[in-house]
């Protein structure tokens, strides 16, 4: 008879082939969403993938969606590894955005008189400094108090945001945008280039793939990494084996939330321009999926958040073709997140054949 | 100020409004709470509560009954709960990301399919909601829904079935000891997944309350954060019926205070605040609550704890 066996190390091949499995099942269970839409599957998918990856300026759509997806995607990886459950980085990337303007915002008409040198990595340093110390509150209250920090995270979010509103309503507000709520702007030098002419495509993917290289080099080869992940495997055995558990996550949680909010100040800088209540349509979630679907592994979080902007990118596309409501990309990443949780726990096990009825244990 | 809000807390209207505010809450509360008392954390909650108030506001609008609704709401947050049991339980997989997972897939479903049904409407259509219960000789409760009834009969109700019946005992022996309650000869995944059904359809009645009784009609963002409140509170409840219901209750009291307060424009001790401010405070009150009972939480001895039968 066929039985499930766990395997002591979880299959290499399985790992690799897990995502792929994932998102076919995924495309499965969603085409059913697009027939009952009233279109025909095969070219909604089609002109999905067209959408997002078909051609030059697809491709650098997608790619200016991917920027902020890798930074929380990594943001939410390196805080899983540890197993800090991080859910706040929707909240950490809007903090940062904030900062972003504070520091280098056209404040009554000029801003700051800095020399951008020193005035940019201030920029940046503020955005990274405030995701990181709004990630630091909700890591503490774990350690020392055992509040969960789901919960308190989530509930940030939404703290933050009205934050953003109040102060998008009054001191960092843009007075000549008529109404609507809107930040001033980032100076003019402070913005981000362009990666390629006449698209939205800006030199801040190159900053995500920078960390992305980093945080994996970091993971991989130095102390504090083989910390974060020790401590994630099992706490009570690294910290009988010496490591300082508690600092290891405060460590995290500053990586983490310093992650998420430049997230924010990029997209600031190479994007918008200007913080608004819209920025991000929930790129702190979507980074938790992204971190899921590469299996927490840095590098992996470029691929899988490629992949998520091209399903955004391609849905919004493909929906103004055909009577499919874009909220199918929202679906599709849902789904896929639960199928790679289940694609991945399979990972773990192998099909063997047992002859005879008898069963283990 | 202090004056004000002691005045206020004398009217009725006032109250009114906590009760209306603390029934969604009371509902999802004692939904985590069944599933946290099995053993099992339900993050799903926010995407289920979407999810219910969607089906139970489709099934109205579709010349369903009101009641019809809440049983549909309440049919989808069973359908959700079971997926959540077999993730969760029968594969043992993260509680925390499938619960992100499932309020992720539940929310982008309901939208999606209220965009399917409903292309190009810009405001959203309306249905006759629940009636006050006018009939009803108690003050207060008689400008309540009947739902509101419901919730605050079903806080004895399941105070009673879980310490007082097999069953509950049951329920809370896999929440507590699973190994034990296997030695009982109780399926530990069958009392769970069981559990989070009959919580999760509590929560997809909580949502119905939003569309059938709160308004009269689903919008997207209508959910906004309540779900993650019943997670706190269920904290704040040690994981009590009886205080859970407190627990709502206060919420809703604080809740209807800042809404007054906002409207009053007089600001706080004088100081004008913006509204923001007001609008925060139900959660950094979550927050706060989480925090004061943290070191006196009874948690369940096994919650987040997958079992796995003869595995240690």
């Amino acid at each position: 008879m066929l039985r499930l066996e766990k395997r002591a190390l979880p299959s290499r091949v399985a790992m690799l082939v897990a995502p792929f499995a994932a998102v076919a099942f995924t495309l499965l269970v969603t085409s059913l969403l697009v027939a009952w839409a009233g279109a025909p599957v095969g070219r909604a998918y089609a002109l999905l993938l067209e959408g997002g990856f078909g051609s030059a300026f697809a491709l650098s759509e997608t790619l200016t969606r991917a920027t902020p997806l890798i930074l929380t995607g990594l943001s939410a990886a390196v805080a899983f590894k540890a197993r800090l459950f991080n859910i706040g980085a929707e909240g950490q990337l809007y903090l940062g955005a904030l900062a972003a303007v504070a520091v280098g915002g056209q404040h009554g008409g000029s801003g700051f008189a800095l020399a951008t040198w020193l005035l940019f990595p201030l920029m940046m340093a503020a955005a990274a400094a405030s995701g990181a110390l709004l990630l630091l509150g909700p890591a503490l209250l774990k350690s020392r108090l055992g509040v969960d920090e789901v919960v308190t995270t989530l509930l940030l979010n939404f703290v933050v945001l009205l934050f953003v509103s109040l102060m998008l309503d009054g001191p960092m507000k843009d007075p000549t945008a008529l109404g609507w709520p809107q930040s001033v702007t980032l100076q003019e030098a402070l913005q981000l280039g362009k990666l390629v002419e006449r698209s939205r495509l800006h030199s801040g993917l190159l900053w995500a793939l920078v960390l992305a290289l980093l945080l994996w080099a970091q993971l991989r080869f130095t102390t504090t990494g083989l910390q974060i992940r020790a401590v994630g495997a099992n706490a009570r055995a690294s910290a009988f084996a010496g490591m300082p558990v508690g600092w290891v996550k405060v460590k995290v949680a500053l990586l983490s939330g310093a992650l998420a909010g430049l997230a924010g100040a990029i997209e600031v800088a190479g994007r918008t321009g200007y913080v608004t209540l819209d920025m991000s349509p929930g790129y702190g979630y979507s980074g938790i999926v992204i971190a899921m679907l590469a299996a927490l592994n840095p590098l992996g979080v470029v691929a899988a958040a490629v992949f998520v902007a091209g399903i955004l990118v391609g849905a919004d596309s493909m929906s103004r073709a055909v009577t499919v409501p874009t909220y199918i990309a929202d679906v599709i990443v849902s789904v896929s997140l639960l199928a790679m949780l289940v694609a991945a726990m399979l990972a773990q096990y192998r099909i063997v054949w047992q002859r005879g009825a008898s069963r283990a244990r | 100020m202090l004056a004000e809000s002691l005045d206020l807390l004398t009217t009725i209207p006032f109250w009114i409004a906590v009760l209306r505010i603390a029934t969604p809450l009371i509902l999802g509360t004692l939904g985590v709470l069944l599933c946290e008392r099995a053993g099992v954390l339900n993050l799903g909650i926010e995407g289920i509560m979407v999810a219910g108030a969607f089906a139970g506001w489709l099934t109205v609008y579709q010349g369903g009954g009101l009641w019809l609704g809440v049983a549909v709401a309440a049919a989808v947050g069973a359908l959700i709960g079971l997926l959540h049991g077999v993730l969760t339980v029968t594969l043992a997989l993260s509680q925390h990301v499938t619960g992100l997972g499932i309020t992720l897939f539940a929310a982008s479903l309901a939208s999606y399919a209220y965009r399917v049904s409903f292309p190009k409407v810009s405001s959203p259509p309306t249905i006759q909601p629940f009636a006050e219960m006018a009939w009803l000789p108690i003050p207060v409760l008689d400008a309540q829904t009947p739902l509101t009834l419901l919730a605050l009969l079903l806080v004895p109700v399941i105070g009673y079935l879980l310490y007082r019946t097999p069953l509950g005992l049951a329920v809370r022996m896999v929440g507590e000891n699973p190994a034990a309650a296997e030695g009982q000869g109780l399926s530990v995944a069958r009392v769970r997944i069981g559990a989070i059904m009959a919580g999760s359809s509590l929560m997809g009645v909580a949502g119905a309350f939003l569309t059938l009784a709160a308004f009269n009609a689903f919008y997207f963002n209508m959910v906004n954060g309540r779900g993650w409140v019943c997670v706190a509170l269920v904290v704040f409840a040690s994981w009590r019926p009886g205080k859970a219901l407190l627990g709502a209750l206060l919420f809703g009291l604080f809740d209807a205070l800042q809404l007054r307060l906002q409207q009053s424009g007089s600001g706080l001790f004088g100081v004008s605040v913006p509204y923001q401010v007001y609008l925060m405070l139900p959660y950094l009150l979550s927050i706060v609550a989480l925090v004061l009972m943290a070191r006196r939480a009874a948690y369940p001895q096994a919650l987040m704890k997958p079992y796995r039968k003869g595995e240690r």
